[in-house]
């Protein structure tokens, strides 16, 4: 896969119109060349030029095309493509540093511009932070043999073999003659020249790491200086010829069914030019539901006049769900056989008649929402000619594909995808239901361009839910206050013995290959709702459960929470569950994390710390990030709490590509599971009870702690930072809290819990 | 209806009706689409605007109570030195992670800097009240406290 990015293609190259304006080239899957308008400003791929300070400035020189990647220009620009859909994690900027590192470019030099969803990119898509793990070789393999070819454009026009060449940034240097080229001046030779096949590539000689000039060096996010002036680079902003807006309504019920509508009461609104049934499409719950879209001239009259719809739903078998019954569901599961064994290891049993000391308590957290701030949108186009042109923040490009040709029967090759940047991801943007509505919309709609927006009521009652859970845990201990036997009894949701989507727990959980005897069993409740991945998804809140329960054994055995989780990962007994290439996890790495992070939050000394005041750890594996996280809470006595300072101590390898980048990132995951204690999601008569921010809040500025990041470097390849730095934050903050208070946090969200002391 | 409103500096005139919230007057008629749709119920602050120089919700501000005031949009904060220090700072700071929310907060700091040249972290924590949700927080603390010209360690309790 990774050696398919540049294909070995014609010598010639055509002059790349896109940087000039108006007329952007590309070759279509089915191999020709397909022609479409964008519009300056209107579809933000930075075809209004690169904006290096507060204002824009464009290369002088048309830019020459040297693969499907990079393309330079004579006055030196180079353009680098970012190939995955950027969603606030930075990765339009990193990518490119990879290539640009191996390229020798002169950073000053290099103008980053958002592709296409295009085959020939390979994997393009933003989730479980892969996107370092997968292309920290590819990329950097790219950027080299970028060098290669410019090597080989100086060789040319000096006649000199390639053997007695070298680069410095953006320069071509011939020591023997004391010559220097310029990248730029090479542009027109380099065109010309033959990409590197999958050989070249895979024998690419890449830079030793004391050699990085541009990799490890903080560089900001390139579309920063366009956020700070309001310029329009979101979904929602984007604009096409002859564009209508559109507002969909769907059953409050998951899946119900439109029984009839009043079409005519809502076209007769003002600004409102047509509105019609959309029925469901396939069986998929996050893909084409059934609806009544109003499409009109701008989108809040579209959206007033949706409340003259009047629609009478057939709610179907979702009207039944309720949290109220899921909970009583769980609490009769709990007390009975589980419906299966997800994995044993021991006696379980036998060890635990012969505890010495045995304690159980159940855990539970709520299903949560993902809410990025930009509302679900898209802007679509079916043309009667039967091509499908589609302007679409998402963080999965190719699902969406799926849906859209699936609802409108079109062959894939006649649909154009581009990548907008997103208002936040965190998982919602996988599923791509927003999307095939928008498509769907315009070809009813009459083959016109439409961009569809939700509300944010919509966006939280109709989302890829993150599943709640309960967990029964049983713990013995032995009589020397080792953790002999522990169990769980995971309630969870799904159909026919299979989990809903992100619902799942890892059979070998932590730590069931640490002690002698383990078991983890399911029962499923039954249930037909949208759930999916949300940040860490399958770790996020089984964290929470695990290692707050961890840190009631450890004060059941006498033990500092720190030294008893040292001491069993001490004691592994097995590798961690394999995870194709990547690495798996390693009680040698997460050791030293958590030693790191006690010894930066000064967590042995927190004795000291008045009552009210108290500090709580925690560690996790996911998503190839081995962190151990300190939390200090203050709690007043009133039971106000505030969370002061979060440490994160996480290991991800041998290199932080883009150190400001990464750190943003953690103090994000940070602010994110701090949020996540207030927030949950409910269900009534198969409805979303919650609807906006009033009653699903985000932590804002206030309530934010102070946070510290620190990455500890070892010889491992390099993995990825969007997920791993959250999963610790939620018991970190539980555990402190019991330590101010002596209340243990089992049930999410806090906002339930009772945490006056006196 | 027809409304003439003064955005930016530059006069516009408008037919919706008199109930349709200033922030889609912008987004949808005038084409100003930095300010952006969060929430619609006047919380998240991604829609802020100034309206008379005062930090507005724009989302739940009907377009004619903007008649014969002056809304200023994160289209025209760097026409101020105090916007520009902001927004200098913000790339400074390397504050924004998706961006979204970044046109609201900067229009809220400029109006705390205006009124509050040197803020405390309890002015901050006052004025700012913006939703982030990726969590840029500490940075945004951070880029407003640079703006000003003042130290950007975080004074509170720890």
């Amino acid at each position: 896969m990774a050696h398919d990015m540049i294909p070995n293609t014609a010598k010639a190259r055509k002059i790349d119109a896109s940087r000039r304006g108006f007329l952007k080239i590309s070759a279509a899957a089915g191999g020709g060349l397909l022609l479409s308008m964008t519009v300056a400003c209107a579809t933000p791929g930075d075809t209004t030029g690169a904006v290096t300070k507060l204002g824009a400035t464009k290369p002088a020189a048309p830019l020459q095309k040297l693969n499907i990647y990079v393309s330079l220009a004579s006055d030196g620009t180079i353009r680098i493509m970012g190939k995955n859909p950027e969603i606030g994690q930075g990765i339009k900027t990193m990518l490119p540093m990879l290539v640009a590192e191996e390229m020798d470019a002169d950073w000053s030099k290099v103008q980053i511009e958002q592709a296409d969803f295009d085959p020939a990119f390979g994997a393009q898509f933003a989730g479980g932070s892969l996107a370092t793990p997968m292309n920290w070789e590819p990329l950097r393999q790219v950027g080299g043999a970028t060098r290669l070819v410019l090597l080989q454009a100086a060789a040319q026009k000096w006649g000199v073999p390639v053997s007695e060449l070298s680069t410095g940034p953006s320069v071509v240097k011939h020591a023997a003659s004391n010559r220097t080229v310029s990248y730029g001046d090479l542009a027109e030779i380099a065109a010309m020249l033959p990409e590197p096949d999958k050989t070249a590539l895979a024998a690419v000689k890449l830079k030793d790491p004391k050699d990085y000039r541009i990799i490890g060096k903080s560089v900001k996010q390139w579309d920063s200086p366009k956020i700070v002036r309001g310029v329009p680079i979101f979904g929602i902003d984007v604009t096409v010829p002859g564009m209508k807006y559109a507002h969909y309504v769907k059953c409050p019920v998951f899946g119900g069914k439109v029984k009839s509508a009043n079409l005519d009461a809502a076209k007769a609104m003002p600004g409102v030019t047509d509105a019609f049934i959309v029925r469901q499409s396939g069986d998929d719950i996050m893909g084409l539901l059934d609806g009544v879209a109003v499409v009109g001239d701008d989108w809040w009259s579209c959206k007033e006049a949706a409340k003259k719809l009047n629609v009478v739903w057939d709610e179907g078998a979702g009207a039944s769900y309720s949290t109220a019954s899921f909970d009583s569901q769980a609490a009769d599961f709990a007390k009975g056989a589980p419906q299966s064994n997800l994995h044993k290891k021991g006696d379980p049993d036998a060890a635990m008649a012969s505890a010495a000391q045995k304690l159980e308590a159940s855990y539970s957290y709520p299903f949560l929402t993902h809410a990025p701030l930009e509302p679900q949108n898209c802007t679509a186009h079916v043309k009667a000619d039967g091509t499908v042109e589609i302007w679409a923040p998402t963080q999965n490009p190719g699902s969406g594909l799926g849906l859209v040709t699936g609802a409108l029967g079109v062959d894939k090759s006649k649909v154009t995808i581009h990548l907008i940047r997103c208002g936040g991801g965190f998982g919602r943007r996988l599923s791509n239901d927003y999307m095939v509505e928008a498509a769907a919309i315009s070809k009813q709609a009459g083959n016109i361009p439409v961009k569809l927006l939700w509300t944010r009521e919509d966006d939280v009652q109709h989302d890829p839910y993150r599943p709640g859970g309960y967990h029964n845990f049983k713990a013995g201990l032995d009589k020397q206050g080792n953790l002999s036997v522990l169990t769980n009894h995971f309630v969870s949701f799904g159909r026919n013995g299979k989990t809903l989507s992100s619902a799942n727990l890892t059979p070998t959980e932590f730590p069931a290959e640490y002690i002698p005897n383990a078991r983890n069993d399911q029962s499923l409740i039954d249930a037909n709702l949208p759930t999916g991945p949300m940040r860490a998804p399958g770790s996020n809140a089984i964290c929470f459960a695990y290692q707050s329960f961890l840190d009631e054994v450890a004060l059941a055995a006498g033990k500092d929470p720190l030294d008893f989780r040292l001491e069993l990962l001490a004691n592994p007994s097995s590798a961690g569950p394999a995870r194709g290439n990547r690495p798996t996890f390693s009680p040698e790495r997460m050791t030293a994390v958590l030693k790191s992070v006690a010894e930066r939050s000064g967590f042995a000394s927190r004795g000291s710390l008045p009552k009210g005041t108290g500090m709580g750890i925690a560690f996790y594996y996911s998503h190839s990030g081995h962190f151990a996280h300190v939390a200090k809470v203050k709690v007043e006595q009133s039971g106000k709490l505030t969370v002061q300072k979060v440490w994160v101590v996480g290991d991800v390898g041998s290199q932080i590509i883009n150190p400001t980048n990464a750190v943003n990132q953690c103090e994000g995951a940070v602010i994110d599971g701090v949020s996540q204690l207030y927030q949950k999601i409910t269900f009534d008569k198969g409805r979303t009870q919650q609807s906006n921010f009033f009653d699903m809040p985000i932590l804002r500025m206030t309530d934010a702690p102070q946070v510290d990041i620190h990455f500890h470097i070892t010889d491992n390849a390099p993995t990825g930072l969007g997920e791993p730095a959250l999963p610790p934050v939620l018991p970190a903050v539980c555990n402190a809290i019991y330590a101010a208070t002596g209340k243990r946090i089992r049930n999410l969200p806090l906002t339930a819990a009772d945490l006056r002391w006196a | 209806m027809a409304f003439t409103l003064n955005v930016n500096g530059k006069t516009h005139t408008v037919d919706v009706p008199g109930e349709m919230p200033l922030l889609w007057v912008l987004r949808d008629k005038i084409d100003l689409k930095g300010s952006k749709f969060g929430c619609g119920v006047g919380s998240c602050g991604a829609c802020t605007v100034h309206l008379d120089g005062k930090v507005t919700r724009s989302c739940v501000t009907p377009v004619s109570s903007a008649v014969g005031r002056k809304v200023a949009t994160i289209e025209s904060i760097g026409d101020s030195k105090l916007g520009q220090a902001i927004q200098k700072a913000w790339l400074d700071a390397d504050a924004p992670q998706c961006g979204y929310c970044q046109a609201g907060q900067i229009m809220a700091a400029t109006a705390l800097l205006t009124s509050t040249p040197k803020p405390t972290d309890k002015d901050i924590d006052t004025a700012m009240v913006n939703a982030c949700r990726c969590g840029t927080y500490g940075r945004i603390r951070e880029a407003i406290k640079m703006a000003a010209g003042m130290p950007t360690a975080d004074t509170r309790e720890v």
